[in-house]
């Protein structure tokens, strides 16, 4: 077995959460290359939808940006944007979203608006895009995150989109009856809420991650499942694959 | 009725200081010759409207052009955040900014019910947002037929459009395909617009019935700018150029160094440019 990076781990961990039969929304980053492996390894016929209006695309290299050629060009059909946000994303026709961002609570709540005051900033994000409606409407959420304790935090700045509320019932009580974030996956671990609370809860420690890792990245007590996992290492197929993609990315995006 | 004229004409004609505009383009098909011929016109006191403001907003905004800004993602599509946006927001250079911030899909459907010439757009969305707290312009409203509550947004009608498309025809017909966006529906909810195109072709000849046009009678200017999206890209045309993506985090790093660029690629240039600039990046047919 050759060593892998932790955001190596993280992607592989990513991509063997989605199914052949997944229709998922895609944004760019880390979950696009999560999707990308996905189809490359395990699941060829998933349908990867971009907010772009492009549905089904099957990209060669990971797009820089939501709306790069490249989507259009490989995908089944592309729509225009309020079609793509009416008819498919609110219409319930999206089985998996994918969320990152600046700040993260142990809810699933997610902040890409804002550090400190909204009206005046300490740093200004680049705000929801898609978010908002994301989390709602999507059947569920796959959130991918590096941890570090500036992310993790006990009480985000802005609330951009909602996970789990306050826990519990919350997210019903918000007229929500999407499921919402059902994992997490990080560079250390994989999380899962837990089934009265909806903390998320360590299900999964990748290999050569402890608990003290994980602790130290986080700013909230971690919470840890009766049984923790050890998640599989990347296989060197999935590396090669994925490595193989970043390497076709890197040398298209440097104008090649 | 659309007119053809040169950019600095239709910019002149139909962009007066305090207009509300929309620049629209989703990563494919944005108006940076229109934009640019804007800074060089100096407008000011914009408001200025985007799903998805990205390099042509920066340089807007930090040119000193723009009053206020309706938008929904800001940022730099995997390059990072938009530095002159960051320090009119953070900094109030080189003025303050206003800021009307929503998601996008409310901006899709506000634009959808301008064009529908709809008060408001109503949609299943913000449930558990902050934005809610912060911008007054997001309301909710219970639904007669079934109870359920939705949001409501005012409907987006720029007194200007602003797009890049493909191609027109003589009659003066646009016509645009690939990533769509929010372009057809921001012109037909606007005023007034302008539409940069690669080409003037006799006909549309073998076109798909089912094609994105936008007919003339919707248009007011159209101007010939090829390469006019540089460096976003047109499909067909050319690709985009993700380099110049890359290097404008650099570029708006320093506002000494924004200026300077500005000036050399901006205020000291012409439209004619943005043909050379997509000569390495053209693709077939």
């Amino acid at each position: 077995m050759s060593t892998f990076t932790p955001t190596e781990m993280m992607t592989v961990a990513a991509a063997r959460a989605l199914s052949n039969d997944d229709v998922c929304f895609v944004g760019i980053g880390a979950p696009s290359a999560a999707c990308n492996l996905a189809r490359l390894t395990h699941a060829p016929d998933i349908t990867l939808i971009y907010e772009s209006g492009t549905i089904g695309t099957a990209p060669t290299v990971l797009p820089l940006s939501i709306g790069d050629g490249e989507l259009c060009d490989t995908a089944l059909n592309t729509v225009s944007v309020p079609e793509m946000f009416r008819y498919w994303l609110q219409g319930g026709r999206i089985t998996v979203g994918f969320l990152g961002g600046a700040q993260l609570d142990r809810f699933g709540n997610i902040n890409t608006t804002v550090v400190g005051d909204y009206d005046n900033p300490k740093v200004r994000l680049p705000g929801g895009g898609g978010a908002p409606e994301i989390a709602i409407s999507c059947g569920e959420i796959f959130i991918t995150m590096k941890q570090s304790t500036r992310g993790f935090v006990e009480k985000l700045d802005f609330i951009t989109s909602l996970g789990h509320g306050k826990g519990g019932s919350d997210r019903a009580d918000h007229g929500v009856h999407t499921k919402g974030p059902t994992r997490l996956i990080t560079d250390l671990a994989v999380w899962q809420p837990d089934p009265q609370t909806k903390e998320f809860t360590v299900t999964s420690l990748h290999p050569g991650a402890s608990r003290k890792d994980v602790q130290d990245t986080v700013g909230w007590p971690a919470k840890f499942a009766d049984h923790v996992l050890e998640t599989p290492a990347p296989s060197a197929e999935e590396l090669q694959v994925l490595r193989d993609l970043q390497a076709r990315t890197k040398a298209a995006h440097e104008g090649k | 009725m659309a007119k053809f004229q040169s950019l600095a004409d239709a910019v002149a004609d139909n962009l007066n200081d305090g207009d509300s505009a929309a620049f629209e383009g989703f990563t494919h098909l944005i108006p940076h010759a229109a934009a640019h011929e804007v800074i060089r016109q100096c407008r000011k006191d914009l408001t200025v409207m985007r799903m998805t403001p990205d390099m042509i907003y920066d340089q807007l905004i930090g040119m000193g052009c723009v009053k206020k800004m309706i938008f929904s993602f800001a940022g730099n599509p995997g390059v990072g955040l938009l530095r002159r946006f960051r320090d009119a927001l953070e900094n109030g250079w080189p003025h303050q900014l206003e800021i009307e911030e929503h998601s996008h899909a409310a901006m899709a459907n506000a634009y959808e019910a301008g064009a529908a010439g709809l008060p408001c757009a109503i949609f299943r969305g913000y449930r558990g947002a902050e934005l809610t707290r912060v911008n007054p312009n997001i309301k909710f409203v219970e639904c007669p037929f079934s109870g359920e509550n939705l949001a409501t947004v005012p409907a987006l009608r720029p007194d200007v459009a602003v797009i890049h498309a493909l191609k027109a025809n003589r009659n003066g017909d646009v016509f645009l395909e690939g990533i769509t966006g929010v372009q057809k529906e921001a012109v037909l909810a606007a005023k007034r617009s302008i539409v940069t195109v690669e080409e003037i072709v006799d006909d549309f000849e073998g076109l798909s019935p089912n094609a994105t046009v936008l007919p003339a009678w919707t248009v007011t200017s159209i101007a010939v700018v090829p390469g006019g999206a540089h460096p976003s890209y047109t499909q067909g045309y050319y690709g985009r150029d993700n380099g110049a993506y890359l290097e404008w985090d650099k570029i708006a790093s320093d506002r000494d160094m924004f200026m300077d660029w500005m000036k050399a690629n901006v205020l000291d240039q012409t439209p004619d440019i943005f043909a050379a600039r997509v000569a390495h990046l053209k693709t077939q047919g």
